[in-house]
């Protein structure tokens, strides 16, 4: 079964009396456990496919299959247990909780979204931080860690709930080329460990080069789809 | 629930100036009102108290229409034996009544030998009136207080002591005018001076009930009023609801109640100012809820502002919107309790204080009069439910526009 199917997918945007389409009749499938990239250039709605996977923002219209359910019509309460326990998201600027330490940032999905009990998460958090290098920086508060270390925290609290999709946001935008390159290894590792599909949206060439499915966007419209470099096939 | 309160005392100590502050705001604001309720209290207290434990009483019996010209003493509204009798039968079975007394109430011309002047004067059973009016001994200023008083004894307001220039032991004469219109004259002896107190007959003098018969030449048993001690005040609108029916049972020929019964506060002017201290402690507890929801509806909107972009993470990460309302909600609540908790703390600090130091006032021309404050504990609690809920309520509009906020537009936020 294929993790996202979307079916001629649109969102429109309206402003005043300018409706902006940014993206248009969209399809494409992803298989489970794939690492895919949407590439383009600034404004050509990679940001907003990847928020209509998340089910952050709804299609205008289409119909648009998430781990094999129909997202399209969820209501905000709805689209956000959907999340809670499929998705996870990696951000450009990390975003982690700054009251929080690292142990705590990534356990906050099993606390607040999925409600696990003390022993159990504690393990699932201690497996994460031992799976992103980070199993000595745990006691630690995101001011006192490095960019790089931050978005490791951040793939982990995006997997620690077995997340079946990972979607990520330019996530290697804000780090040096070094510490980029060793997240994208991170994340390709996670993905072997766990089977977690990632997605990203990038203009960065390193994750490119690493996708293994690439979708090139241009003006809202999906343009070529085409193995990567990183890909098997 | 535990992980969201955890989450939210985090979130409150990452600003942690602003959240001393608003607590200290929370906390002034609730020491202040303690602090009220507690003086204005026992200032209410002190006073109800004196004028109902050392001369009115809880409650008093009349006949109908004696209260309307209570000015002029009227000797022809006072109740009659068969009456007085009824109205004993319906006291003795009630327990919730602790003593009574029958007065007799009446106006004199107070001789010196020298100098004449008007006097309004109380005659009173000595044992039924200590019972009645335990305090009543407690303004003597001069002669002996044991007993009260004894026939051909008077006590006289320390107004006309002075004025009159009487000591204790001397002889004084009092005229009155009769029922039938003609006077009479008594001696007596000065036996006792007494503090005037505010309210209607507090610089009354007291005389024995049998010498005010023999003066005023009444045969058989006649009075002007029964003052009624209660067991416990706060049963008083109850004993008051339960006289007033019985007693409208009570018809003349003319089909119209014979008696009339009114609580002390109808009878006082105090109870103006009680309900006076009554307003402005609800004026002071609505200032309370206006600086608890103002100053914390201004930090959960900050709160809320400076956090938008963090909204949208734990929006976009599956946090459902009733939970990250619950988180805001949690805050304040959070700001309320600690707030209320240190305010009751250092009320009741200073509280104990005030009781230890001593604070006495001067109230008309009664000097030194000495406060107690206390506070019930119920007004403790009503006080800090009214702050926390506010504080809660104040947290509503932030923490809804939390919840409602569009992930992406909140993650796009600078």
């Amino acid at each position: 079964m294929s993790i996202v199917v979307a079916r001629q997918l649109c969102k429109d945007y309206v402003a005043g009396d300018i409706v902006v389409k940014a993206v248009r009749e969209v399809s494409f499938t992803i298989e489970p456990a794939s690492f895919v990239s949407f590439v383009g250039p600034s404004g050509s709605g990679k940001t907003t496919l990847l928020n209509m996977i998340g089910c952050l923002d709804p299609p205008s219209s289409g119909s648009l299959e998430v781990a094999g359910k129909d997202v399209t019509g969820l209501n905000s309460n709805k689209s956000a247990i959907f999340r809670g326990e499929n998705i996870g998201f990696i951000f450009q600027d990390f975003n982690l909780i700054p009251v929080l330490t690292v142990f705590e940032n990534i356990e906050y999905p099993l606390i607040m979204v999925q409600n696990w009990p003390v022993q159990k998460r504690k393990k699932q958090v201690e497996k994460m931080l031992e799976a992103v290098g980070m199993t000595d920086q745990g006691h630690k508060y995101p001011n006192q860690i490095s960019g790089g270390q931050k978005q490791r925290v951040a793939v982990a609290r995006a997997l620690v709930t077995n997340a079946k999709l990972v979607l990520a946001d330019e996530p290697t935008a804000n780090l040096d080329r070094k510490t980029a390159s060793r997240i994208i290894d991170l994340m390709k590792a996670m993905r072997d460990e766990f089977s977690t599909t990632f997605i990203f949206s990038t203009h960065d060439q390193r994750v490119v080069k690493n996708a293994e499915i690439i979708f090139r966007l241009e003006d809202g419209e999906l343009q070529t789809e085409s193995n990567g470099q990183g890909g098997d096939s | 629930m535990n992980n969201i309160i955890k989450m939210a005392a985090r979130n409150l100590r990452r600003y942690k100036r602003r959240t001393l502050l608003t607590s200290i705001l929370i906390t002034l604001g609730v020491v202040a009102v303690l602090l009220f309720i507690s003086v204005s209290g026992s200032f209410k207290a002190l006073m109800i108290g004196q004028i109902t434990d050392s001369m009115m009483g809880h409650l008093q019996i009349h006949k109908k229409g004696y209260l309307a010209s209570m000015d002029s003493l009227p000797l022809n509204r006072n109740l009659q034996e068969k009456q007085i009798a009824k109205i004993r039968g319906l006291l003795d079975g009630n327990d919730a009544v602790e003593a009574y007394s029958m007065r007799l109430k009446l106006g004199a011309m107070f001789s010196n030998f020298n100098e004449t002047t008007n006097i309004r004067l109380i005659a009173v059973n000595p044992k039924q009136e200590i019972l009645a009016a335990p305090m009543l001994q407690d303004r003597f200023l001069q002669g002996e207080k044991e007993g009260l008083l004894a026939k051909g004894e008077i006590l006289i307001p320390e107004l006309i002591a002075k004025g009159m220039k009487v000591k204790l032991g001397d002889s004084i004469v009092l005229v009155a005018t009769n029922k039938d219109g003609s006077v009479n004259g008594q001696s007596f002896v000065v036996r006792g001076i007494l503090e005037g107190i505010s309210g209607p007959g507090g610089r009354d003098g007291y005389i024995h009930l049998e010498d005010a018969k023999s003066l005023l030449r009444i045969e058989g048993k006649e009075i002007s009023e029964i003052a009624i001690r209660l067991k416990d005040m706060g049963d008083l609108e109850e004993v008051f609801a339960t006289l007033k029916t019985t007693l409208s049972s009570f018809k003349n020929k003319k089909d119209k109640p014979v008696f009339e019964v009114h609580t002390w506060e109808k009878l006082s002017p105090f109870s103006k100012i009680a309900g006076m201290i009554d307003l402005m402690t609800l004026f002071i507890k609505v200032m309370l809820v206006a600086i608890v929801l103002v100053s914390i509806m201004n930090v959960m909107v900050m709160s809320v502002y400076e956090r938008i972009n963090e909204i949208g993470t734990i929006a976009a990460i599956g946090t459902k919107p009733g939970k990250i309302m619950a988180l805001f909600l949690a805050e304040g609540l959070l700001l309320g309790v600690f707030g209320t908790m240190i305010g009751v703390v250092l009320s009741l600090i200073g509280i104990m204080i005030m009781n230890v130091s001593g604070i006495s006032f001067d109230f008309g021309r009664q000097k030194g009069l000495m406060l107690a404050p206390t506070i019930a504990a119920t007004d403790v609690v009503m006080v800090a439910a009214i702050v926390i809920a506010i504080a809660v309520l104040g947290s509503l509009q932030p923490a809804w526009k939390a919840a409602k906020m569009d992930p992406i537009t909140a993650l796009r936020h600078v």
